[in-house]
């Protein structure tokens, strides 16, 4: 589903480079966890994947099902089903989350010459996914992620893509900022939507998410390259015995 | 390129050109000579077949205003007006004063029909869900119809063009006429006192709760003409009236002046709701052309418990200087103004609101919304006061600012003033900006950049926007987003 050839990009405001010859491939039905120390490049690389114009990708390719997305926009990629769970989801005073919620899915519709759906069919969808994730209906009504706990917010960050139903997820640091409660209910959240045609990218600091969200494969960032892919053992080795190893081991 | 230099790229090439009502109508007028004078005057009065005492009235504005400066006080910035240069009287041929609808020239007809203006009577009575709206529609000087007259008349409401309640009301008219905005008031206002060739004039007689809102369409079609009109709106004890306004005009290369003066006055308990949708030819995107919108509009709550509201959503005009105010004389009176400014390309806006606390446990309430876009200047200016007799006078104002760009500016100057110690005045004011983290987070979630500026913009004008009437909500919307279209990239 995800193939990331050879790639390079770099911040295009400053041109410090930051992917520095990644490879990294994801099949449908896979959750793939990317784990790495702090300024490997993990968050760099989500934001790439969804086509924030702040990067310029200088050499490789990313491509998404079988096509190069590299020149679609960002709203082109999420309509085509890429979704990024935002680390800081973005405040919209103003707009409430329910019409928020209603707009994005009628826009992704009409990109993708859909019907938009009707009111009581999108109530009906939102109630149930909101229903879920144990979100209230008055939350709903309130503007978007204004005024939010952490945990509202990303319970609110899983409400949309449950949703959205992307077929690329990609989960930024989901676990920043939430208590072990508010992490089981986002997990179960993701898990509820694992299946054989979506990916899921599973980008974190720690292993605790990946106790409730267990990956297939995992896979080690290191300034800006994957330097050790393993299974979800992987994961519990860097808990045990930290980067140092694998990053002496890889140079 | 990263999206920052973008969108300053995109705001350059900004395009205000995309003007949707910038057509002209040929049609034959019948124009006073250029320039202003006493004779001229009398030319218009007696067009209009006015009193003697209201001649009078006007050469006296007149004679006061040869005496007058200009204001420089507003952050606006215009080559000098040559007075001598503007038509004052503009009229269709043929039009003496409003006709029934099956007596107007099609032609037009067909303008307010383009602007999307609801004249024909069947047709709004067919449309079952939507509700009724009397229009009285004023192009160039003349106001040439206006509809729903005998309903309105069963209910005792008076709406017509202010020349024809001069000549049937004659007595309501110089009873109020220059209560508000007296003759001296200001140097564009004298001018209208003088000049002023039509409007719109309101009486709901006590108790009377209007049965449907009320409407005025201005339009200005005659090159080198300016606009003058003149509304004077009184709702008497415990009466109840919305009025909506609407303005459009063709695109011309030369700026032309509107100057208008309203007046509303608002009796022991009565309640006038006045809404404002501005949307004046802004120019081209050189700056070139556009309307400018001097424009004095104050309502009187001379009873107790008396209520004025203004609601403005402004996105036309090359400059606006417009502060509708309320004077709360009665005890207990409520003053309240909502205010949506838009500014792109060369626009500049000075716009604001007075709340005058005269009167005991008198209150007010402030609410404005400026969005600059291009290389436009958005500046809110407000006073709010407190006379020593207002005990308790109550005020709060909320001034918020988006920028679009950084080749724009907002700027917030409140004047307040409580001369009665137990004011209480509350202010509150923000400035900021659409944050690249916004739109790629709308973008994001599968929203295209014109939407997302749209749906983030329409967030920060919910508050207004709510206070507008149904049918004017959505246009307004609709308007918002047309003016700062391209405004982002």
């Amino acid at each position: 589903m995800l193939e990331i050839k050879n790639l390079h990009a770099r911040i295009a405001e400053d041109g410090t480079e930051i992917i520095r010859g990644l490879d990294l491939t994801v099949k449908a039905g896979e959750v793939a966890a990317i784990m790495g120390p702090n300024g490997s490049g993990k968050s760099t690389l989500s934001y790439i994947l969804s086509g924030r114009e702040d990067y310029e990708v200088t050499e490789g390719d990313i491509l998404y099902n079988g096509e190069s997305i590299l020149e679609l926009d960002a709203s082109e990629r999420a309509a085509k089903g890429i979704f990024l769970a935002f680390q800081y989801p973005v405040e919209i005073p103003g707009v409430a989350t329910m019409q928020f919620l209603k707009v994005a899915l009628n826009e992704q519709r009409k990109y993708r010459g859909e019907d938009e759906l009707t009111t009581p069919e999108f109530m009906r969808r939102v109630k149930e996914a909101a229903a879920e994730l144990k979100i209230a209906p008055e939350m709903l009504r309130r503007p978007l992620n204004v005024g939010f706990s952490g945990g509202e917010k990303k319970r609110a960050e899983i409400l949309q893509m449950a949703l959205l139903e992307p077929k690329l997820c990609i989960l930024d640091e989901t676990d920043s900022g939430l208590d072990i409660d508010a992490l089981k209910v986002v997990a179960d959240g993701v898990n509820a939507l694992r299946s054989p045609d979506r990916a899921v990218v599973v980008i974190t600091h720690y292993q605790r998410l990946l106790n409730y969200i267990v990956p297939d494969s995992v896979h080690v960032l290191y300034k800006g390259q994957v330097i050790k892919s393993g299974d979800k053992s992987l994961a519990h080795e860097l808990e045990a015995n930290g980067y140092a190893d694998i990053i002496e081991a890889a140079a | 390129m990263p999206a920052v230099q973008e969108t300053i790229d995109q705001v350059r090439q900004i395009d205000v050109d995309q003007y949707k009502y910038g057509f002209e109508t040929k049609i034959e007028m019948d124009k006073a000579p250029k320039g202003l004078s006493e004779d001229i005057i009398r030319l218009i009065s007696s067009k209009k077949n006015e009193p003697e005492w209201m001649l009078e009235w006007r050469l006296e504005a007149y004679r006061r205003w040869l005496t007058m400066d200009e204001p420089s006080w507003a952050r606006v910035k215009y080559p000098k007006i040559d007075f001598n240069e503007i038509h004052y009287y503009a009229a269709p041929k043929g039009t003496t004063g409003p006709k029934s609808l099956e007596e107007v020239d099609p032609e037009l007809l067909k303008v307010y029909e383009k602007l999307g203006i609801p004249l024909k009577e069947q047709e709004i009575l067919a449309g079952v869900e939507k509700s009724k709206i009397a229009v009285d529609a004023v192009f160039d000087s003349v106001s040439v119809v206006t509809t729903f007259k005998e309903e309105l008349k069963k209910a005792g409401v008076i709406f017509m063009s202010i020349s024809e309640a001069m000549r049937e009301h004659p007595d309501l008219v110089r009873k109020y006429l220059g209560t508000v905005v007296p003759q001296s008031d200001n140097f564009y206002a004298t001018l209208n006192s003088a000049v002023f060739t039509d409007g719109s004039f309101v009486y709901v007689p006590k108790g009377v709760r209007c049965p449907m809102e009320l409407s005025t369409y201005f339009r200005i079609n005659e090159r080198n003409t300016g606009q003058f009109e003149r509304t004077l709106i009184i709702a008497d004890e415990g009466a109840y009236v919305s009025y909506l306004e609407g303005c459009t005009a063709p695109q011309r290369d030369e700026n032309q002046l509107h100057a208008a003066v309203v007046e509303l006055i608002a009796l022991d308990d009565a309640e006038i709701k006045y809404s404002t949708v501005q949307n004046w030819y802004p120019g081209d995107k050189h700056g070139k052309g556009g309307i400018y919108n001097f424009v004095t509009k104050r309502g009187d709550c001379r009873g107790k418990n008396s209520k004025i509201s203004w609601t403005q959503v402004e996105t036309g005009s090359a400059i606006t200087w417009k502060y509708p105010s309320c004077i709360l004389r009665g005890d207990g009176s409520r003053g309240e103004f909502y205010s949506i400014a838009v500014s792109n390309g060369h626009q500049q806006v000075d716009s604001g609101t007075k709340m005058i606390h005269l009167g005991k446990n008198t209150s007010s309430r402030i609410i404005s919304k400026g969005i600059a876009a291009g290389v436009s200047d958005n500046t809110y200016r407000g006073q709010v006061s407190a006379h020593r007799k207002a005990e308790n006078a109550r005020n709060f104002t909320q001034c918020d600012s988006l920028l679009i760009g950084d080749k724009c500016g907002a700027h917030t100057v409140p004047y307040i003033e409580a001369k009665n110690s137990t004011a209480q005045f509350e202010h509150e004011a923000t400035t900021s900006k659409i944050s690249e983290d916004q739109l790629f987070y709308c973008l994001q979630r599968g929203i295209p950049e014109e939407q997302a500026i749209a749906l983030i913009v329409n967030g920060f004008v919910k508050e207004v926007i709510q206070e507008l009437p149904m049918e004017f909500a959505v246009e307004a919307q609709k308007l918002i987003g047309i003016s700062l279209e391209g405004s982002v990239g």
